[in-house]
């Protein structure tokens, strides 16, 4: 099992590298806003399953990567998922006892958090408005989430990643 | 146990978070208020751009595929219909070389300046930006095939932004209705100049700087003024949609609808030339 670790390591970065690339896949505009945010919702099953592995650290990375393939101001997405990360990590006990609407609930509600960090920070630098619609990928997130939760549960177990 | 980047386990998660939130911090103020940072976002558009190019492949292969197979009776009728756009479109060219050639005179004679039109790039629009207040997409071409950070981008009927950062095959357009983007304009039928701001929405922007006895009316068409030299002079951005002369503001509302169909953009070129106006001597 030891020496097989960067594999399984490589087998959770990839799904998240999959999760970056549906992030950026090319639709239109309008359709854009309701982008589900793909690689949010792979990162958070990853520090819901396993918070030894995936936290604060990687959850900071992948948010990075995300402001650099997004074009947003560096260290935006990387605060956003850091905190998120955090909360999950935190409460990944809680979390994983509940049922898997409860769970989405909680989620939905950090996806949220997660669009309104985004939307502050952006509105630090540039000064923007709000609009309620800003956070209507959440909205779209929640089934997102079911489906995935079940998906990468599958996935885990039958790649045995621990 | 290891964890997937970097630290042991033995960091609590809190320890991590302050961590974590200094960096992004740091990040930040050194992205919004250094000028390394413009390099610095290049070279990582370089090292990004082979993940557009992955985003992009499906997509691609979707095109290749209706291209190809695409039936013979089809292909037949798209190429009369091209031919005789191509017809139409050089009888008109004709016309208008006529009366570059004549404007040049003119202008030289007049002793202003004479107007050079500016080199054009055909790239594809590779991926768009998902965030809901961040209108940009990023587009096939980058410094390699000479695109530099400001450059113009129109499609085939109206303006849409500029080129706001270059990586080495790739670059990111900010789009004109983007919250933080403006152009200044002047009203094609009379030449009352004004301002076009992006209000972060898609088919909507505003005209500023409208005064209340203005001669702005709806169906106006907006055209680039040339001022403030980053859009060279000319090109359609937006028409005018209502006008509310509400006497209680200090301007006019003027409420826009882009020329350019921006939700649906796929092919845009880039002007590339920037010394668009050039001095003429004497004369």
């Amino acid at each position: 099992m030891g020496n097989e670790q960067p594999n399984r390591l490589s087998l959770i970065a990839l799904s998240l590298f999959v999760g970056l690339v549906l992030s950026i896949l090319p639709m239109s505009l309008y359709s854009a806003s309701f982008r589900p945010d793909w690689t949010v919702l792979v990162l958070l099953y990853w520090v819901l399953a396993l918070p030894e592995r995936v936290n604060i650290g990687s959850a900071w990375f992948v948010g990075l990567l995300l402001d650099i393939l997004l074009g947003s101001p560096l260290g935006a997405h990387a605060l956003a998922c850091a905190l998120i990360g955090f909360f999950t990590a935190v409460n990944n006990k809680t979390i994983r006892h509940f049922s898997l609407p409860q769970q989405t609930l909680i989620i939905g509600l950090f996806l949220a958090l997660y669009h309104l960090i985004v939307f502050w920070v952006s509105y630090f630098i540039t000064d923007l408005p709000f609009s309620p619609s800003y956070l209507l990928p959440v909205l779209i997130d929640l089934p997102i989430w079911m489906l995935l939760f079940r998906l990468l549960h599958w996935y885990r177990n039958h790649f045995q990643i621990r | 146990m290891k964890v997937l980047f970097g630290g042991s386990n033995t960091i609590p998660y809190r320890t991590r978070l302050y961590l974590a939130i200094i960096a992004s911090a740091l990040l930040l103020l050194f992205d919004s208020f250094t000028s390394v940072s413009v390099q610095v976002r290049s070279h990582l558009n370089s090292i990004a751009s082979p993940i557009f190019y992955i985003a992009n492949a499906p997509r691609d292969l979707a095109l290749w595929m209706s291209e190809n197979l695409a039936t013979r009776t089809r292909l037949i009728e798209e190429n009369k219909r091209l031919t005789k756009e191509i017809m139409q479109l050089s009888g008109k060219l004709q016309q208008l070389e006529f009366l570059e050639t004549e404007n040049t005179k003119l202008r030289a004679l007049l002793g202003s300046e004479v107007r050079q039109s500016a080199k054009k790039l055909i790239a594809e629009v590779m991926a768009v930006d998902s965030q809901r207040h961040r209108h940009m997409i990023i587009i096939n071409r980058g410094e390699s095939d000479g695109v530099k950070e400001g450059y113009a981008v129109i499609d085939e009927v109206g303006v849409v932004g500029q080129v706001m950062s270059v990586g080495g095959t790739t670059s990111r357009v900010l789009l004109f209705s983007d919250a933080s983007h403006s152009i200044p304009v002047r009203v094609e039928r009379n030449d009352v100049r004004a301002i076009v701001e992006g209000t972060g929405a898609l088919n909507s922007m505003n005209l500023l700087y409208v005064t209340h006895n203005a001669d702005v009316v709806i169906g106006d068409r907006l055209v680039t003024s040339g001022l403030g030299g980053r859009f060279p002079e000319g090109y359609p951005v937006a028409k005018v949609v209502a006008v509310d002369f509400d006497r209680s503001a200090t301007f006019a509302k003027v409420s826009l609808e882009p020329i350019a169909l921006l939700d649906r953009l796929r092919y845009v070129l880039v002007l590339t030339d920037a010394s668009l106006v050039e001095k003429v001597d004497g004369e």
